[in-house]
């Protein structure tokens, strides 16, 4: 009993000493300390394509991760000097607040509540609402959804703005992504109102439907985040972004990652930053 | 297939690092809930219902986000998931360890006491020999439910088997409608050629054990 006493305290000990030696200080210059540790660690998604996935190959790739090189370029000199975090839309905040991270590049869209938590830099992409119908009986006005059912998910900026903007138009709702897409093709709404971005990918990938309007309701945007109070590296996020939409860079991004997917038929300035 | 085998890596490490410790460290553990001392048994009490009253997911969000924004002390995913697996799974196979020894007769411990042993070699030789035939059971469901808890680790942003999968249907997704089914379909074969050896040498040892 009483090596087993000795041990499971020793054993204690040693967790304890482990887990306090690594509390490292904060202050030094942040973007001292990424080139110190040779990698910039960026949060991305690895299951949303087309912004962030992970290919056949095991790559991670995606409009997001094509920003995360470059930022690694210009930062370190070198494309590869990215540490990629996978991360889940619920854990974005908490992955730069716990030093997990140090950019989250994760179709982040800026919101009030959000930016109290973190530091958004200047946004690399926009985002609005859109309605796909079927081809058949396309919408591609409001006044043609008076009377009619109209999908959209709970909770979503589709649900807000069609509950305040159009009482008169009936709201069908679903808690996920597939029950809302698969409730279009049962034909239960004669249109769905989502994120433009989604829907141009859906659209693409299911004959027989369009996004009739493609552009609607308040304007969002999506930017990186850091650390709150990370003052330094958002300075330099902003100075490159600024730099980056100055060469055009995201329409080459846009080229490489999202055209794939939206076809040529969706106008590349509803979802880009240009000047 | 390459990629599902790195996450079925990552799945095992993590897994089996955890059982391992656990059944290393639970055993020392139980005999402290058995012992006679109230303090250790009052102190492993109290720490086996704090693991079993705290989801797991809460304790590797705590030592993951919050011991780092909090406290600054910035653990590894990985160290993080074996850790609090190891917490857990030591908490659950002490318990049995305790009830697999308090159910053992009485008299076992007298003999023992008066044929001279000290109190080291009589549970060394004669308490935890019996003690283990009646953990068995136990400690194969604890296994089985550890392994299949793994995908958790997720959630601190480690690729496991399951999330491997995912990010495949996804991509495949756009392609195949029929993806999910193949490569969930798949998964579940692998998680049952981990799990259902472990029953197999459950059955074997108990068999050999009896006679």
């Amino acid at each position: 009993m009483k090596t087993a006493g000795k041990f499971l305290t020793l054993a204690l000990a040693a967790f304890l000493l482990g887990a306090l030696l690594p509390g490292a200080a904060d202050a030094a210059g942040e973007l001292e300390k990424i080139k110190q540790n040779g990698k910039l660690r960026v949060a991305v998604f690895s299951d949303k394509p087309p912004f962030g996935y992970v290919d056949e190959n095991g790559e991670n790739q995606g409009y997001d991760v094509y920003l995360a090189r470059r930022l690694a370029q210009d930062l370190l000199g070198d494309p590869s000097k990215v540490e990629f975090v996978l991360v889940e839309a619920a854990s974005r905040i908490e992955i730069v607040q716990a030093d997990k991270a140090d950019v989250v590049l994760a179709n982040f869209t800026v919101t009030k509540e959000r930016a109290e938590q973190v530091d958004f830099a200047s946004p690399y992409m926009k985002v609005a609402l859109g309605v796909a119908s079927p081809s058949s009986a396309p919408i591609t006005d409001v006044s043609q959804l008076a009377g009619k059912k109209l999908i959209v998910n709970k909770g979503t900026t589709a649900d807000a703005y069609f509950s305040e903007n159009h009482p008169e138009i009936e709201l069908v709702k679903y808690d996920q992504n597939t029950e809302a897409f698969n409730a279009l093709r049962d034909g239960r709404g004669a249109a769905i109102a989502h994120d433009n971005t989604l829907l141009f990918a859906w659209v693409r990938a299911n004959q027989g439907y369009v996004t009739g309007i493609d552009f609607l309701g308040d304007l969002d945007t999506i930017a990186p985040a850091v650390k709150k109070g990370n003052a330094e590296l958002l300075g330099w996020l902003n100075g490159e972004i600024d730099k980056l939409i100055g060469e055009q860079f995201f329409e080459a991004d846009y080229e490489a990652t999202l055209l794939p997917v939206y076809g040529e038929s969706v106008d590349p300035n509803t979802v880009i930053v240009t000047r | 297939m390459a990629r599902l085998g790195e996450g079925l890596w990552v799945t095992l490490s993590i897994s089996f690092t955890s059982v391992g410790l656990s059944i290393a460290l639970g055993v020392p553990a139980g005999l402290l809930m058995a012992s006679r001392s109230r303090l250790w048994r009052r102190a492993m009490r109290l720490y086996l219902e704090f693991i079993r009253v705290m989801p797991i997911l809460a304790l590797l969000f705590l030592m993951y986000y919050s011991l780092s924004s909090v406290f600054h002390v910035n653990l590894p995913a990985r160290l993080v998931s074996i850790l609090v697996f190891t917490l857990w799974g030591t908490a659950e196979m002490a318990d049995l360890v305790r009830g697999a020894v308090t159910s053992l007769p009485r008299h076992q411990w007298e003999s023992g006491r008066a044929l001279g042993l000290s109190e080291a070699k009589l549970n060394l030789h004669v308490i935890v020999p019996q003690a283990v035939r009646r953990l068995l059971p136990g400690v194969i469901n604890l296994t089985t439910r550890m392994i299949k808890t793994t995908p958790f680790v997720f959630f601190i942003n480690i690729p496991d088997l399951v999330k491997v999968a995912q990010q495949i249907v996804e991509v495949a997704g756009m392609r195949d409608n029929m993806a999910s089914v193949w490569v969930y379909g798949l998964i579940f074969l692998i998680y049952f050629a981990i799990c259902y050896p472990v029953s197999l040498l459950a059955t074997h040892l108990e068999k050999v054990w009896q006679s």
